[in-house]
This record gives C-alpha cells, structure tokens and sequence, in this order.
C-alpha cells in the first residue's frame, strides 16, 4: 500500500537529512533502503520506489541494489531475526546443532514474531558459537540457551544481548538505527567482552607492555 | 627484549567507559591530533612512512606509501574511506575495537585527512553489528561537540566531515574498490585497477581507504614518533597486531603482540587447545588464507614468514580446530560461503564457487571420487590468478591447502561410504572421546 501523506512527510524529512550527508546523492541509497526497511519491516516495491524517486532513480536501478544485499528482507519477517552463524568455525563450535534445533524447534523459520536464518560469519569467533539477533550479539550460545532465548521472544520477555544495550531494539527498529538515527543506548552495555581483554589480562598479570618511545 | 604481549590499541579496553570522549581521553586520547595539525600534511605522511606500518586489512601494503600515491594540488576534493567491513570468516578484530574505543579510530581518520587533504571521510562498518554502529555514532557525535570534528578543528583552519555508513550485508564490499562502487550507491562489484583508488577512487576522486586497525594505529605513530621504527616486530614486519584466537583454544580471545610471535608462543597464553585434545589444522589469517597444521607452530607470524611456509598472515585471523573436526567439511563450508559471497561478476568465481561446491558435497557424502580431487585443483588452477578480484584467489586456499596436507582424510570419505567423523564431538559441548 502507498505511503500515506503522514508517512511520506516522516520519512522525507528523515530522507533530506540523510541525503545531506553525501557529496553525492546516490550514496544515501544503503541508508535509504534501511529507513524504508525500518518502515515496513521490509523492502517493499512502495519502498524501492521511493527511494527511486527521492534520488532520481528507476525503479530497476534501485530493485537491482535491493537484490545485491542480504540485510534487506523483500517480504514481511519476525519482529525478532534471529541468525545463527553457520560459517565454519562457529557451525564446528555448535552452530550446525544449535540451528538444526532451532528450526525443529520453530517447526519452519518461524512466525511474524521471531523468524530464523543462518548468517555468515559475523566478526565474534572468540565467542563461537554466535547467535545474532536484530544484529545484537549473543554470545557463547548452545542448544538449550538459543531455544530459551527464542521462547523468551515469543513470550514478550526483556532480552539482553551479551555485548550489547540493555533493551534489545526490534527489527524495525534496528533497520532505522542503520539508516543513520541512533536510539539513545549507545553507552549501555560493557566496553568488551571478557574474550576481548584475554590478552590484555594476562599482560597485565605479567607486567607485559609495549615499549615506550 | 619486547614483551610477548604489547597492548596498544587493546590497553584500555577495561576501562568501562572507553568508548567514550572523557575515557579515552582520561587514558592519553585525543592528544596526537593537535601534534599533527602543528606539522605540515606532508611530514605526517612522512612520519607515517617512516613508521613504516603495513596495512592491518590483509595486504599488507604499506599505509604511509599509499597516502603518498595521492596526487598533490590537484583541483579534485580528495576523501578518506574506512574499510571496517570486518567479514572475513575467523576475523574478530576490528568490531571489538570499534565498541571498546571508537575514538582512537576517530582521532586516526581525523590526522589521516588531515595528511591527504581530504574534508569528507567515510567509516563503513557492516551493517551486522548495530551496537558498534550506535557506537561509532556516539563517537562522532562527541567528536563533533568537542571541536574535533568540523569546521576549523582546534582553530587549525581545517575542516572535516565524517560519516558512519552501514553496510547492508555482502562479504564482498570488504573488497576495496567494491566498497567504494558500494558507498556509491551500486550493488558491490569490484572495479579493475589501475586506476587504483588513490587515483580514482570514491566519485573518480583520489582516495585513501584504509582498514580500522592500520587507520586507529595513527595516533599512536604520530604519538610517539619513530618509536615503531625501530622497537616491535620483525624486520619487514613492523609494529604490533592484533592477533584473534578462536575456536578449539582453551581461553579463546584477543591477543595484541609484535609481529612475529608464534602460534606456539600465543597458544601457550591462551591455554592450549582445548583439554584432551590436539592441534589439527588452523588458518594463520582468515579462511582466505591457506591452512596450516602442527608442523607450523613455530613459523613467525609476520608477512614473510608466513608466506615462506606457504599462507599469508591476513588478518591475524587464528582459527583452531583440533582432531574431531573433519576437514572436508570445513573446507565445504567455507566453499559454500565463497559461493554464497562471489558477487558474480566474472567467470571463473562464479563458476568455478558453485561447481567447486557441488564435487566437495559429494566427496563429504562419500559419493566422491580420486578424480574428484584432480577436478577440484583443476577449478582451482582456473580460478587462482584469473578472477577479477581476490575472492577467487580466497576460494580456492582452503581447498587447495586442505587436499595438500589432508588427502588421505578426503579419500577416506569415500572408503568408509560417508564422513568418519562425529560432529558432535567437536561442539563447545562436546565431551573428549
């Protein structure tokens, strides 16, 4: 369904701002796509046009950028996505288990609340196996703590991501969060994970350090 | 003698408000930028040159040379591109660097563009990570108020503009010149160089793009002069990395050491592999790099040497798997990512992934043949050095290296009608057999 007035209103003042960021136009396409995402909850052709029209596209141009990258869904999903990493460390670590378990345990992909996918390696292999949910890190997951984690979501209750802000936002939400609006929890959350201050620990156990000029 | 462990980048990453302006300035932060705009643009990229820090992306190329390739007074704007593209399967570094200190990546794009000229910079960080996107935001945010960003920074006269662009999920933009065709506003494909980027790069406008690590290095050259010269790392190798361990590891995690330690050497701070088990293979830098097994333990983890025993040092990407873990499926798995991720723009890659894929599952199934085997480094003779980009060459290292040192384990498959191995055995849960 076309956007109403009020949306369109909405979303060309979110568009202007986005599109001044850019020596050129085009370039607000990315974050375009997910202020349109953030939307609906997917890219739909009411999204794909648009964008089009606020950047003085077609419509092909636009539907040919959509297909090229997977972050954008071209139909409805769960409020909650969540993607078990099954590239080959983590699957080895588990993930091949935990989304096998995941998917017998949504009998499917899932429903309007939570959809599950498999994602490609998402840069956290020390904390293998990964779960990400709406790109939140999950860290250290196993069967039995992604099956809680997915019935806690379809229940309505308060998820917290291992490194990340004390609210889990939804997929829409997120989608405007790449599109260039942060919500206010960037300072929630630790600095790092205990795997990222391994090494950091043990120098400073052992009075290691680098050299100073 | 240098200490195995060298935290720089990594030295305040406990600190629970690093990320912000007041931690990271508590810590030292924020005060190479005024060094800089002291000295003249040219004798930051001298300074940087004379660190002579290889790039932290992958390459290795090095980071002051590149920015010197900009053409000077040339009449077209020039721009700084971030590459914090991090997806490289087993690479785990720049994301946690980005949540734990944005800002010194900040400070680092702000004396790079001042170096090259640039008043529009980028950071284009996947999409898949939003609270390091939210992260960065808040930096930049802060950054902005702080006079470090923006018109006339520090009253030098210089001004800059630095955006945070998400990606949208495509392995490939990690590619240099296909993010930039990306942050344009296309689909990701890579373009043919020469022209490279510091000719024609962002817009056909002369560019410097840069991995998060080699760019958050900056302020610590510019920092502490020419200590890097002369202090860490080996000879062509200079400087410290980051170096990330994950899986079969007892303490898997981050590791900043000079280049040049060893596997052995990082395996020993982190525990070992897992209790009961035994080193079995691992990637020095990312699945794109070769594999290597127990006879490497000790090689030097710095470009050459790596190179020497046959892998490149990428990323510093040290993924572990000991004994339970059966090759040709990990080696299958990363195919299929290479399949999944070839953007499709050239033959041999695009092909050559998919059938690639198609003989490595019948092999695992046990439907595989020898011959199968010859195929396979056939397709991969017909890749290597002939696709456009290097996500063919990534393909094709696994699967070569695998057949290298594991074809015995590849026939097996065929022998005993399927995989003789338990999958389960491998998990973060699974019990020593």
């Amino acid at each position: 369904m076309p956007f109403t007035e009020e949306v369109l209103a909405r979303l060309d003042a979110d568009a202007a701002q986005i599109i001044g960021k850019y020596p050129r136009s085009r370039s607000a396409l990315l974050p375009l796509l997910h202020l349109v995402q953030a939307e609906e909850g997917f890219v739909s052709q009411d999204g794909v046009r648009y964008c089009a029209d606020r950047l003085g596209l077609t419509e092909a141009e636009v539907t040919g950028v959509v297909s090229f990258y997977t972050m954008y869904r071209r139909q409805p999903g769960g409020e909650y996505n969540v993607g078990v990493c099954t590239n080959t460390l983590c699957a080895i670590m588990g993930g091949d288990q935990i989304y096998a378990e995941l998917k017998e345990h949504l009998a499917g992909n899932g429903d309007e609340k939570v959809t599950v996918e498999h994602v490609e390696c998402n840069a956290a292999c020390d904390y293998a196996p990964v779960v990400m949910v709406n790109w939140e890190f999950f860290d250290n997951m196993t069967p039995g703590t992604a099956r809680q984690l997915v019935d806690d979501l379809r229940a309505g209750k308060p998820v917290s991501p291992t490194r990340g802000p004390s609210h889990l936002c939804t997929w829409r939400e997120a989608a405007r969060i790449l599109a260039g609006f942060n919500d206010d929890q960037a300072t929630d959350g630790p600095s790092a994970g205990p795997a990222s201050l391994v090494g950091l620990n043990i120098a400073k156990e052992r009075g290691w350090k680098a050299p100073t000029p | 003698m240098t200490d195995t462990l060298t935290p720089v980048l990594t030295a305040h990453w406990d600190e629970p408000d690093s990320f912000t302006l007041a931690g990271y300035k508590r810590t030292g932060g924020w005060q190479s930028l005024p060094k800089a705009l002291a000295m003249q643009p040219d004798d930051v990229i001298t300074a940087v040159k004379n660190a002579a820090i290889r790039g932290r992306g992958g390459a290795g190329f090095p980071s002051g040379v590149k920015w010197s390739f900009l053409p000077q007074g040339d009449s077209k704007p020039h721009y700084l591109v971030v590459n914090a593209d991090e997806s490289e399967p087993g690479t785990c570094k720049d994301i946690p660097l980005m949540m734990a200190s944005p800002h010194v990546l900040i400070e680092g794009a702000v004396i790079t563009s001042y170096a090259i000229r640039a008043s529009h910079a980028f950071i284009y960080v996947r999409g898949e990570v939003l609270h390091v996107v939210r992260r960065l935001r808040h930096a930049v945010e802060e950054a902005y108020a702080a006079g470090y960003l923006g018109k006339n920074i520090l009253g030098s006269g210089f001004d800059l503009d630095l955006v945070i662009h998400a990606g949208a999920g495509a392995y490939i933009c990690g590619e240099e010149s296909a993010l930039l065709t990306s942050l344009e506003g296309y689909r990701g494909l890579p373009r043919l160089r020469p022209p490279f980027p510091a000719i024609e790069g962002l817009y056909a406008c002369p560019t410097v793009i840069n991995n998060v690590e080699s760019i958050a290095s900056v302020p610590s050259i510019i920092g502490n002069g020419a200590f890097w010269c002369d202090a860490p790392g080996t000879e062509k190798s200079k400087g410290y990395g980051i170096f990330s361990l994950s899986g079969h590891v007892t303490t898997p995690g981050q590791f900043e050491a000079p280049l040049g330690v060893t596997l052995r050497e990082l395996l020993d701070l982190a525990g070992g592999v897992r209790a009961g088990h035994r080193l079995k293979f691992w990637t020095p830098g990312g699945s794109s790099t070769p594999i290597l097994t127990d006879q490497h333990l000790d090689v030097p983890l710095d470009f050459e040497s790596v190179a020497a025993a046959g892998s490149m040092l990428g990323t510093r990407a040290l993924q572990i798997f000991d004994e339970t873990t059966c090759v040709v499926r990990a080696v299958l798995r990363w195919t299929e990512f290479y399949q999944h991720e070839s953007c499709g723009k050239c033959t041999p890659c695009r092909e050559g992934t998919y059938w690639m894929v198609r003989v490595l599952e019948r092999l695992e199934d046990g439907n595989g043949t020898e011959e199968d085997l010859d195929k396979l480094l056939d397709i991969c003779d017909n890749i290597l050095g002939r696709a456009f980009c290097a996500l063919g060459d990534g393909a094709v290292s696994p699967i070569q290296s695998g057949i290298q040192y594991f074809r015995d384990e590849f026939l097996r498959h065929q022998k005993e009608g399927g995989c003789p191995f338990d999958p389960a055995a491998s998990t973060l849960w699974g019990t020593a057999s």
